[in-house]
């Protein structure tokens, strides 16, 4: 390997923690979307860096799979947000609240 | 020496626009900004030698993916925010620290982790479209036909939600 496998891993790590930030701190919906896909790919990084450091194609596999269900998410969760707009003209998560009250 | 170089660079750069898609206030400088980050990543699995993945990343991700919300951030005309959130209140605050704390409780572990795994010896090549196509299709061919079932079910209930009335 080019790096040792922790550097591969705490990028990952990285990576992921700033998705995490950005759904806890952002209230638009469509970032939080964006964040959600950084993990993914923060996860799909970590995923990589093992194939490679173990000589086994499985963990590419799962990572080709991750990637057709972010497509499935993406368009799900966008159809839904756009559906939302339309009810609301909002994409604030903070005035989402159809099931509170 | 100069891949592992390069590694660095491409990673410090994949770190800093990752945080500017976080923090920025404009949703389509967001968008072009993960662009950058998925093709940063890819030349990180191109260096990792995961030449198909390299490609996909950039088809699916930066092809498909961000052209749909770029699409979507157009539509609903939702460039930028008003008003910044407040950033310090207590409960940012507080999930901040348990961000750093999960961070380092990783880091820790997987430094600790990966001293006990042992590499094997030889180098087989795996990254390219045969390897992968030959364990896509024989061990792990029922995943496949799942993912293919969950495409079709998205595509169904994609084309559900954007009905006029629902």
């Amino acid at each position: 390997m080019v790096v040792p496998l922790e550097h591969v891993i705490i990028l990952s790590g990285l990576l992921f923690s700033i998705g995490v930030m950005g759904v806890l701190f952002r209230r638009n919906a469509i970032i939080i979307f964006m964040s959600i896909e950084l993990m993914l790919n923060a996860v799909n990084l970590a995923l990589v860096g093992f194939s490679r450091y173990h000589n086994n194609v499985d963990g590419q596999v799962f990572v080709f799979l991750v990637m057709t269900l972010a497509a499935a998410e993406v368009s799900v969760g966008l159809a839904i947000i756009v559906a939302l707009f339309r009810n609301r003209q909002t994409v604030n998560i903070n005035e989402m609240n159809l099931m509170k009250n | 020496m100069t891949l592992s170089l390069l590694f660095y660079i491409v990673s410090t750069l994949t770190i800093g626009s990752a945080l500017l898609v976080v923090l920025n206030r404009n949703a389509v400088y967001s968008a072009v900004l993960l662009v950058f980050t998925f093709f940063n990543l890819s030349i990180l699995y191109l260096l990792l030698e995961a030449y198909f993945l390299a490609v996909l990343e950039i088809l699916i991700y930066a092809g498909a993916i961000m052209v749909l919300f770029l699409f979507v951030i157009m539509l609903l005309n939702v460039g930028r925010e008003r008003v910044l959130p407040k950033m310090m209140s207590f409960q940012r605050a507080v999930s901040l620290f348990l961000l750093v704390i999960f961070f380092i409780g990783v880091s820790l572990f997987t430094i600790q982790g990966v001293q006990d795994l042992h590499q094997p010896a030889g180098s087989v090549s795996i990254g390219n479209v045969t390897a992968i196509g030959e364990a896509l299709f024989s061990k792990y061919l029922f995943p496949f036909e799942i993912a293919s079932i969950l495409l079709l079910v998205a595509l169904i209930g994609t084309v559900y939600l954007a009905k006029r009335k629902i």
